[in-house]
């Protein structure tokens, strides 16, 4: 015979359970709502321009030109530099830290590391208007210009605050998510995998390579677009440095504007709505990028959370 | 002999995985009853059932009936019903954030009793009840984990019985122990029997042996058989149960 | 030979990584030298006590920034602490594997993972273009929708370090889930849901891009939570890229306190946590 089986809960303990339950919606609506807001406000720009927005070289709210290419140029150029800069030297850390490092060594500098990821964008940005870009000018892009001149990102003046100061500063601000990620991943391969490769008389670097990077390498994958996601939208550091001009030039000397240092610097002085709306979409195309990187990224990452798949076994 | 807690067709599952497959059972009152059977049979399953812990796991679900001092106790609040049937589980799990004094009181103290003198009566008898008492009596404010592995599990025993509970579930409490802790524990169990109706999960037969006045054998989700002690592992009337006790399987 | 070689490739190998990690750490002892070296010689009592002084004249201070920086994340914590703890105790304690939470847990990594400055925009049309003006509650509001994905982030991890037993002690007490949730569990894990939180306020207490267009700035005090309030970030922000070098000497002291700020909060954040695990 089966009974109905009851199940009385107190007052108070609906009420935890309901006040949890809101809580939890609410973050789920919040994300909702943040996407139809921007959406929203963002359509005047996105009906009267279309697909030219993207495509569009010319930034001219004088004239109600909006296009947004020089922008997401500097910012693709700018990100695309801390990745290349950040990837190897955040990977190098984490294995450093990993599977080098005693545990002494590995706590400290394990937490400047860290630092370096708590250090605000604005300090950054700071030091970088009065420490990097006159470094820049005067030591580096002199330098490069004289030694690989012969490649068209290498030419032009040096001016200091361009894409080149904007990419290495915010190679700087990411390198700490792709150290801590690739840490992460590499910490969830299991000792048996290094164990093995050294019993086989792997050298340090060969059990590195043969029993720790493979397995990990989805989830570093993943921390690196994490860290492509921060960059991409990172606004006050970049804003600070890379000198906020809406050209489009190969030389990475050259300043040059970012989607977030455009939204930052014109929003308050947006004087008629259209213009606001371009802004607004400009932070909604943002939106959607990382939304779709930190998708993918959280995808990689979980799936070596998860363990092993067949291929990736030495 | 009075009828504490009579168990009638109960059903219980894990997902897809019926574990427990029918129960018929009658339990004596102020007796220590062990339940026995290799892993997997549905014994843990089983007392987890009269304390109606097995339904706090996401995906579970039972049928059947059990009755306890002659009302069902699916008609009543699981939270109430947990005062009178208390629970020691196998692994010693006093809370952390609390001292020795507080984990032993917690019961009472978060069921609203507020009065210190009160309090402080409670936790004395439950720890000489338990006797650790005098082992930790000194320093009742120490936190519950500084405690050994033999006297968390006191600790725990102490915390179920400052609830006044009538029927006690013990759920391999040893075996997390070493042979000295065991023994303590057992001690113990034989001194409770008076004021409570103990129900004993153990994979140690000899265990059962020493202290149970009677046992109930169980094979995949089964009650096999059920009878005193001295009869079941003497005389098994079961062929399964022979096999067992002897060690043939499990 | 062969060998000789496996081990000069290791020998290598290994030391590409040592001088990666000592190079990656060359930007922290670069920015927080200049900042202290910098900071300090422009740092004085009445960078505490005064109101910024007009621009191109030395003295003066960033008394409302600081307390600004303090009131806007006083609220943000307000909001987003409770608001992530409880979201966060729905998804451990009460339903961890429904579509709901699946659905939770991927919006907490999208808040995590979009650009601050999208917040900025988000509380100006919803907020500040509907009130009419900007204020410190919409600076706090934006702040507080950054740290709510930040607390669900940790007070997860937290709560779930918790192992089951210690739940199922509390339901064998006849102690009702609510309670054993908030009187066993939350104080079980007490020690790192506050480290997380104090991580969560350090981090919030840095930015800017969220108060540009919420909170604005103020070159004075606000004398309520509906104006314009000036903070840290965005004060070193407008003073470093103006033209005045005496602004430039308050951007590196107000960098140095914003710094200290936050490097405390980390480092007694830490210390919290350490001492749980002993």
């Amino acid at each position: 015979m089966s009974k109905k089986i009851k199940y009385k809960t107190s007052f108070g303990d609906q009420l935890m359970w309901i006040l949890t339950l809101l809580m939890a919606i609410s973050v789920l609506v919040l994300m909702v709502w943040m996407g139809w807001q921007m959406y929203h406000s963002a359509r005047p720009s996105i009906q009267r321009f279309g697909f030219s927005f993207i495509i569009g070289r010319v930034w001219d709210p004088v004239k109600e030109q909006f296009g947004a290419l020089p922008f997401i140029y500097g910012t693709i150029v700018t990100s695309l530099i801390a990745l290349l800069l950040a990837a190897p030297i955040g990977l190098s850390v984490a294995i450093f830290l990993n599977e080098m490092a005693l545990s002494k060594v590995r706590t400290v500098i394990g937490f400047l590391v860290e630092m370096l990821a708590a250090i605000p964008s604005v300090v950054y940005g700071l030091w970088g208007i009065f420490v990097l870009a006159p470094w820049l000018r005067e030591t580096v892009e002199p330098g490069l210009a004289k030694w690989l001149g012969f490649i068209p990102f290498f030419k032009g003046s040096p001016v200091g605050f361009g894409m080149l100061a904007g990419g290495l500063i915010l190679a700087i601000m990411i390198l700490p998510t792709i150290a801590a990620i690739s840490r992460e991943v590499m910490a969830a391969v299991p000792n048996m995998q290094r164990e093995a490769a050294l019993a086989l008389g792997a050298t340090k670097w060969e059990m590195i390579r043969l029993a720790v990077l493979p397995y990990a390498k989805s989830g570093i994958m993943g921390g690196v677009m994490l860290g492509l996601g921060r960059a991409l939208g990172e606004t006050m550091a970049v804003t600070m440095v890379i000198g906020n001009r809406p050209d489009i030039l190969l030389s990475l000397f050259a300043p040059a504007y970012s989607m977030a240092a455009v939204i930052a610097n014109e929003f308050t002085e947006a004087t008629y709505d259209l213009y606001l709306s371009a802004l607004v979409e400009i932070g909604l195309i943002l939106f959607g990028i990382t939304l779709i990187l930190n998708v993918f990224a959280r995808l990689l990452i979980w799936s070596v959370a998860k363990g092993p798949k067949g291929g990736s076994l030495v | 002999m009075g009828q504490s807690i009579s168990v009638r067709d109960l059903e219980a599952w894990y997902g897809s995985n019926k574990t427990l497959k029918g129960i018929h059972m009658d339990i004596a009152l102020n007796n220590v009853t062990a339940i026995i059977g290799p892993s997997g049979c549905g014994k843990s399953t089983f007392v987890r059932c009269i304390n109606r812990m097995h339904e706090t796991m996401p995906g579970t679900k039972v049928k059947g009936e059990i009755i306890l001092d002659g009302v069902s106790i699916y008609d009543q609040d699981p939270v109430a019903l947990r005062k009178r049937v208390g629970m020691v589980f196998q692994k010693p799990n006093p809370f952390p954030s609390m001292s020795i004094y507080d984990n032993v009181v917690a019961g009472v103290k978060l069921n609203g009793m507020t009065q210190k003198h009160k309090l402080q009566a409670i936790a004395e008898k439950s720890l000489r009840m338990a006797a650790l008492w005098d082992e930790v009596k000194d320093r009742l404010n120490y936190s519950g984990m500084s405690l050994s592995g033999g006297q968390q599990q006191r600790l725990c025993i102490a915390r179920a019985l400052a609830v006044e509970p009538s029927v006690l579930l013990m759920d391999e409490p040893a075996s997390a122990l070493d042979p000295i802790a065991t023994m303590h524990i057992e001690e113990l169990i034989r001194q409770l029997k008076a004021d409570y109706t103990i129900l004993i999960v153990t994979h140690n037969m000899q265990q059962a042996a020493r202290i149970a006045d009677s046992t109930a054998f169980f094979l995949n989700g089964e009650l096999v058989e059920h009878g005193p002690t001295s009869d079941i592992f003497t005389n098994p009337s079961d062929k399964r149960t022979e096999d067992y006790i002897s060690g043939r399987f499990g | 030979m062969n060998d000789r070689l496996r081990n000069y490739r290791n020998w290598m190998m290994l030391s590409i990584f040592t001088i990666a990690t000592f190079i990656a750490l060359i930007p922290l002892f670069g920015v927080l030298s200049y900042v202290v070296k910098n900071g300090i010689s422009a740092l004085s009592l009445q960078f505490f006590t005064n109101l910024p002084k007009a621009m191109g004249l030395s003295g003066g201070g960033m008394a409302n920034a600081i307390v600004g920086t303090l009131i806007m994340v006083f609220i943000a914590s307000l909001i987003g602490i409770p608001i992530g703890i409880l979201a966060a105790i729905y998804l451990t304690e009460y339903d961890r594997h429904s579509w709901l939470s699946v659905g939770v847990r991927f919006a907490t990594d999208v808040l995590t993972g979009i650009p601050s400055i999208i917040v900025g925009i988000v509380i100006y049309t919803a907020v500040v273009l509907k009130m009419g003006n900007f204020s410190a509650l919409a600076g706090g509001f934006a702040l507080s929708i950054i740290m709510i994905p930040l607390i669900i982030r940790s007070t997860e991890e937290m709560l779930k370090l918790i192992s089951h037993s210690i739940r199922e002690a509390g339901y064998a007490l006849g102690i009702s889930k609510g309670k054993t949730i908030l009187r066993i569990i939350l104080p079980t894990a007490a020690k790192g849901i506050i480290t997380g939180a104090m991580l969560a306020v350090a981090r919030v207490a840095g930015e800017t891009a969220p108060l540009l267009f919420t909170a604005l700035g103020n070159q004075y005090w606000a004398h309520s939570l509906n104006e314009p309030m000036a903070s840290l970030p965005v004060q070193i922000f407008q003073y470093a890229t103006s033209p005045y070098k005496e602004w430039h000497q308050q951007a590196w002291a107000g960098s140095l306190v914003l710094i200290s700020l936050v490097i405390i909060l980390n480092l007694s954040a830490r210390f919290a946590f350490r001492s749980r695990s002993n």
